[in-house]
């Protein structure tokens, strides 16, 4: 560490002002402060600096992130090796899906941060953090076949249209990471679902065995098939199809812990996401028997509500995507409503329009366009409070 | 009295033409029009048809509205716009569906809604009612011309990554495809017309510094 800390300020003065790198201050500072806690220090006004900054702050979300990618490589392995019918170790089966999810990635965070940098050096600003987390997000909210391409140009199209045109991490209005997947949905729908995607090697079609069914639980219940929703322990354990990092309640719970102890995640919007959802189950739930319901309808209305907390990506855009800091809600309160209202929609959507067998990104962007409403709302409503508290004593 | 005359093409005769097509130009200036730009924008060749007939619908409509213009009272100058516009996009959709009828169709309703485009009455109420047949007659062409550049420009993106064509034509070779290319079926979606032309803003104010409003 500290050969590291001698290095770097051996090659500081290159980089500040009339140095010989002067051009490329931006790159160095984010490294740099990337490895260390910057010692910058307010000189004006009574301020607090916290030595957890935004790098630090990041660093703690991709940390939690660690449970959920690597259930996901051996779910990825493991459903290989099933729809193919062969055996495979546990060391086995964990490489296919490390060699499948890697290069997406490594794909991720290199088209990612090199627009951040380039965007840096061109405006002269430093190097946001931000890159980090949405990096991490996108490969595990994509399905395991997406051609590599296609995560590049929506990595792209996320950190470009998604972010620095609204002036960079801070300041954008819907979450980088859902903004890259509902590109890709909406421009290529036969990569992002279907029956065929979720599992890898099953678009080329070699070895696959006949009995193998490449359908996620969701879009089961939405065919009606509710008998065929996996058991109780497969969906809490997360051995069921879907993208490659939303499958494992209990590893997202884990990661939900970290977020909740190290006070990074929110936990009112978590909270209240998992209770607006469980509402719709129930409200769906209790309509169920409605007349003027298909079949197929009835069946999927009649899912427990809180078996619905765990199809799907709906407990990792509550706990992942939800609480990112810049797209939700601000206020005490709109945090509260704002996640209510993300699980109410996600599960009206999931289950009502057929159109779209996972509502949760829906949910969750249009939310992120209200957040700045529920906040102003609940302002407001905090001044007429107190106005009114102020008068009566005058 | 006797008027100066003025040479056709003055400096000013000129900048009426040129100006829309830059540094007030209707859509990503003035941002006007902006419907009909999200709606017939996924093809090259509905969006050229478009971008003529609106030339020719704001032209004529300009020059018309200019010569009536010390008779018109003011009081319903604007009833006696809507009827010369009215009756411009009427011959223009009698015309495209006699020839063009194939595009007429895809063009829909939206031939018809040229009527309630907000260039061509903004550009009657401001410039036509108070200038000269000429003068107006140009500035309709500009204004006509600087949305049709960026309807034409929209839909050349929108058709090659959309469609992989242009005007009707494949560009994008059949062993891009074997390769694993395909098209981008969110440039077909009409969201993507509005991001489209917030880019063309984008690197228009990038090039055009006095464009950036200062705050």
């Amino acid at each position: 560490m500290k050969s590291l800390r001698r290095y770097l300020d051996k090659l500081k003065p290159h980089f500040e002002k009339g140095g010989k790198f002067e051009k490329l201050h931006s790159t160095f500072d984010a490294f740099e402060t990337f490895m260390f806690v910057p010692d910058k220090v307010t000189t004006k006004g009574a301020h607090i600096r916290d030595s957890v900054d935004m790098k630090r702050t990041m660093s703690i979300v991709v940390f939690a992130l660690v449970p959920t990618i690597l259930f996901g490589m051996w779910n990825i392995g493991f459903h290989h090796f099933k729809a193919t019918g062969q055996e495979g170790t546990l060391f086995e089966i964990f490489w296919l899906g490390f060699l499948r999810v890697l290069p997406i990635i490594v794909v991720s965070y290199g088209v990612g941060l090199g627009i951040e940098f380039a965007f840096a050096q061109f405006r002269g600003h430093e190097v946001n953090e931000g890159f980090l987390v949405s990096g991490m997000l996108i490969p595990l909210v994509l399905p395991v076949d997406v051609p590599l391409w296609m995560v590049a140009l929506a990595t792209a199209f996320a950190v470009i249209i998604g972010k620095e045109v609204f002036g960079g991490t801070g300041m954008n209005i819907l979450n980088p990471a859902l903004t890259a997947r509902a590109f890709l949905f909406f421009a290529y729908p036969s990569y992002m679902s279907g029956d065929e995607v979720w599992t890898h090697g099953m678009i080329q079609g070699e070895g696959i065995v006949d009995t193998f069914s490449g359908a996620t639980p969701l879009a089961e219940a939405a065919a009606g098939n509710i008998d065929k929703l996996p058991q109780l322990s497969e969906m809490f354990f997360g051995t069921i199809l879907g993208s490659i990092g939303e499958t494992s309640t209990l590893a997202i719970l884990i990661g939900a812990a970290i977020l909740l102890f190290t006070g990074v995640g929110s936990a009112r919007i978590m909270i209240s996401t998992f209770v607006g959802g469980l509402v719709m189950g129930l409200l769906l739930n209790a309509f169920s028997t409605a007349e003027g319901l298909s079949e197929t309808a009835q069946a999927f209305f009649s899912v427990p509500a809180w078996q619905h907390l765990m199809l799907g990506g709906f407990a990792f855009g509550a706990v992942f995507m939800a609480t990112d800091p810049v797209s939700a809600s601000q206020t005490p309160k709109g945090k509260i409503i704002y996640g209510f209202l993300i699980g109410f929609l996600a599960i009206l959507i999931r289950v009502v329009n057929p159109a779209y067998p996972e509502g949760v990104m829906l949910a969750i962007l249009l939310m992120n366009v209200f957040a700045p409403l529920i906040d102003h709302y609940v302002i407001e409503n905090n001044i007429k409070k107190r106005l009114k508290r102020a008068k009566i004593k005058a | 009295m006797s008027e100066e005359k003025e040479p056709l093409f003055s400096g000013k005769n000129i900048k009426l033409l040129t100006e829309p097509l830059n540094d007030s130009n209707p859509i990503t200036v003035q941002v006007l029009g902006i419907c009909s730009a999200l709606a017939i924008t996924v093809k090259v060749k509905p969006a050229f048809v478009m971008a003529v007939s609106v030339v020719f619908v704001m032209a004529v409509s300009n020059v018309v509205i200019s010569l009536l213009r010390k008779t018109v009272p003011p009081r319903i100058r604007i009833i006696v716009q809507l009827v010369v516009i009215a009756a411009m996009v009427i011959l223009v959709d009698q015309f495209l569906k006699a020839f063009l009828f194939d595009i007429s169709k895809q063009l829909s309703v939206f031939v018809g809604l040229i009527i309630t485009n907000c260039i061509i009455m903004g550009r009657l109420e401001a410039f036509a009612l108070s200038n000269k047949p000429w003068p107006a007659f140009l500035d309709g062409l500009g204004n006509a011309a600087g949305y049709g550049v960026i309807l034409i420009i929209v839909a050349f993106f929108r058709e090659f990554l959309g469609s992989g064509t242009i005007w009707g034509y494949q560009v994008i070779p059949e062993g891009f495809y074997d390769f694993g290319y395909e098209n981008n079926g969110f440039m077909i979606l009409p969201p993507m017309a509005l991001i489209v032309v917030g880019v063309i803003i984008w690197v228009q104010r990038a090039k055009n510094r006095k464009l950036v409003e200062s705050n």
